[in-house]
């Protein structure tokens, strides 16, 4: 039965299956529990494979990492954030970020299927069979995935400070780490975050000198000023100049930022080698 | 006699005064003796004591009605009180009232303050002696045992624990919101009082690193500081080496603010992505109101302290109903295993299933 699935319907599966953890963690928060870490991890755990697999399927049939349309970028960017999470979440010790980052794999994966459009055409062979630049793609939007964990340790981080400053302590506030280890769970998110950008933007600038017709100056554009404002926001953080509220705030400012960025650097790609129909 | 009986005799908070539990209250010495002489008592099969600041209770099997009563000679005679005047403060219960009873105390439902979970250690700590007094056996095994896994239920299908209900522990617990572990935190206690020491020592015994004690008298502080196994600061320097500190404790009796937005806005300026946490316990307050604007800052006084033991308590009160039925279903269904068994007992006569196995102390 399994075996006959198409790669949309495993995404599909994985994508209900983040949206079922996201729901389950909103039910014990709104009867005052603490969802639980590991049924949370479990479900998750069990949407990460589904989605792999649907990938997995994508990726076969171009021979490469599925990275061909807005639909396929925003699977990838929720499957590297969910990658993190399942690393991270182990040490940070806090259901409410596996209650969040379901959430935000649960928008992300379910967007990109219920807009038809972003997956009707696809490029196919975008990186010129080059494993370079594809996998300069892949650990860009890898990075991203990482940008879009860090803003949900920002909106803890944000949640928290409120609750201490407004000294409203009780409710589902109790769920909430301590607002040192959000901060240092940030502080190295955004390190990571920056480290693969830049390695991603070093394999492709190496690529772009040989030849610097193939990038799109929009794209390129795009691509440093993220990756600029993120290298600035960590230089200032490292240096004491931004901190607390504003860090965070900058974090969560900046993910959008990103994730608006897709659209654009996504249409004005190097133009399509080929364009074929994507599949079902 | 028809079978053993399942007893409880002894003096709580409810029933007895401070003054009187001080003298009802049994040391270790004193327990192991008269543990002793319990244990002497031919119709006593089972027994153990509990007792702390807030109890002292006998919990008993016996053959004859009249064991309960000896055990209270026995105890009055050692504490030289008057056997007259215990019962006027005695609590004394029977079978499943003092089934539950024991439960309720295990719980947390039946301390001063609700819902603390030292009680539940000190409940296991009684066990643990008469167990190794051979005082035990399989009735109040099973019954000490049940008791356990009640309190343990409850804790975590209730929120009967939730929440701090002390000021010193909330501020504790505000910290630990803050900072996380509470190891590496540096503590500069502001005044040399009892309210200083008594929240310095919540702060150690959750695991607070570096306690430094400033005042006003520096002998004062400096005597503090060695009772902590801290070090003192001069009071003057309280504001210039305020960036050195992440939490800062203030209860001293200075009429005027000791510690001004200024020297926040200094420290934050020093320390810029590490938070600053002041926790004003002074009448009048020791930490200008303003510093609670700066970023990264948390200050905390007395009344918004007060509000959250006091909100945590209500929360509390508002559990026992419901902690109370799951106990009571507990309670039930324990009774209903153990009576058959208390009754099928027929004494010395009877089946021996019952008679503790007795250890030397």
């Amino acid at each position: 039965m399994f075996a006959d699935l198409t790669d949309r319907q495993w995404l599909w599966l994985a994508a209900a299956c983040y949206l079922a953890g996201f729901l389950r963690g909103t039910a014990a928060i709104l009867r005052g529990e603490r969802p639980s870490g590991g049924m949370m991890y479990g479900i998750i755990g069990l949407a990460y494979v589904l989605q792999f697999l649907g990938l997995y399927l994508r990726g076969r049939t171009d021979g490469g990492c599925p990275l061909g349309n807005a639909f396929e970028i925003l699977q990838f960017v929720a499957w590297s954030a969910i990658t993190l999470y399942l690393v991270v979440g182990v040490t940070f010790r806090s259901s409410l970020l596996g209650f969040l980052t379901a959430g935000l794999a649960a928008v992300l994966t379910l967007a990109s299927l219920a807009v038809p459009a972003w997956d009707a055409t696809r490029h196919a062979h975008i990186f010129g069979h080059n494993p370079w630049i594809e996998l300069h793609a892949a650990i860009a939007l890898f990075s991203y995935g990482v940008f879009g964990l860090l803003a949900l340790t920002s909106l803890l981080f944000l949640l928290r400070h409120y609750s201490l400053k407004s000294k409203h302590l009780d409710g589902w506030f109790t769920l909430l780490p301590s607002i040192v280890d959000i901060d240092h769970i940030g502080l190295r998110l955004l390190t990571v975050g920056v480290a693969l950008l830049s390695a991603s933007l070093a394999v492709g600038t190496v690529y772009w000198l040989r030849d610097t017709g193939t990038v799109d100056r929009g794209t390129l554009f795009v691509t440093v000023a993220v990756w600029a404002a993120y290298a600035l926001a960590l230089g200032l953080r490292l240096g004491g100049r931004l901190r607390a509220k504003r860090f965070a705030w900058t974090c969560l400012a900046l993910f959008v930022a990103a994730l608006l960025s897709i659209g654009p650097v996504n249409a004005s790609r190097h133009p399509p080698l080929a364009t074929q129909e994507a599949p079902r | 006699m028809s079978g053993l009986g399942l007893f409880l005799i002894g003096a709580t908070h409810h029933t007895a005064p401070l003054e009187v539990r001080e003298k009802l209250a049994l040391d270790p010495a004193g327990e192991a003796a008269l543990g002793a002489e319990l244990a002497g008592l031919g119709d006593l099969r089972e027994f153990a004591v509990l007792s702390t600041c807030n109890r002292v209770e006998f919990y008993g099997v016996a053959a004859e009605p009249g064991a309960a009563g000896r055990v209270q000679a026995a105890f009055c005679a050692r504490q030289q009180f008057a056997p007259a005047d215990f019962e006027k403060f005695r609590l004394s219960l029977d079978g499943r009232e003092a089934v539950q009873h024991l439960f309720e105390v295990s719980a947390g439902l039946d301390s001063q303050m609700l819902g603390e979970t030292e009680i539940f250690g000190q409940v296991k700590a009684a066990y643990a002696a008469a167990q190794a007094r051979g005082t035990t056996s399989a009735l109040l095994n099973r019954i000490f045992q049940k008791a356990f896994q009640a309190a343990k239920h409850v804790r975590s299908h209730t929120a009967i624990t939730v929440g701090q209900v002390s000021v010193a522990n909330v501020a504790v617990d505000l910290a630990q919101n803050i900072f996380g572990d509470l190891a590496q935190a540096r503590i500069l206690v502001l005044g040399a009082g009892e309210i200083g020491e008594k929240t310095a020592r919540a702060f150690q015994s959750r695991g607070a690193g570096t306690l430094t004690v400033s005042s006003r008298t520096g002998e004062r502080a400096m005597d503090l500081a060695a009772r902590l196994g801290g070090s003192a600061l001069p009071f003057e320097q309280r504001e210039t080496r305020l960036a050195e500190f992440d939490i800062v404790v203030c209860s001293t009796a200075a009429p005027h603010t000791v510690l001004s937005r200024a020297a926040a806005v200094a420290a934050m300026r020093r320390r810029p992505t590490r938070p600053l946490f002041f926790i004003d316990l002074a009448l009048p307050r020791d930490v200008d109101p303003a510093v609670a604007a700066i970023d990264n800052v948390f200050c905390y006084d007395l009344d918004d302290l007060a509000g959250i033991a006091e909100k945590n308590r209500v929360a509390r009160a508002a559990e026992i109903t419901r902690c109370r039925t799951l106990l009571t279903e507990r309670a039930d269904s324990l009774w209903r295993q153990v009576e058959p068994l208390l009754a099928a007992d027929r004494g010395p006569a009877g089946a021996p299933a019952l008679r503790p196995t007795r250890h030397p102390a």
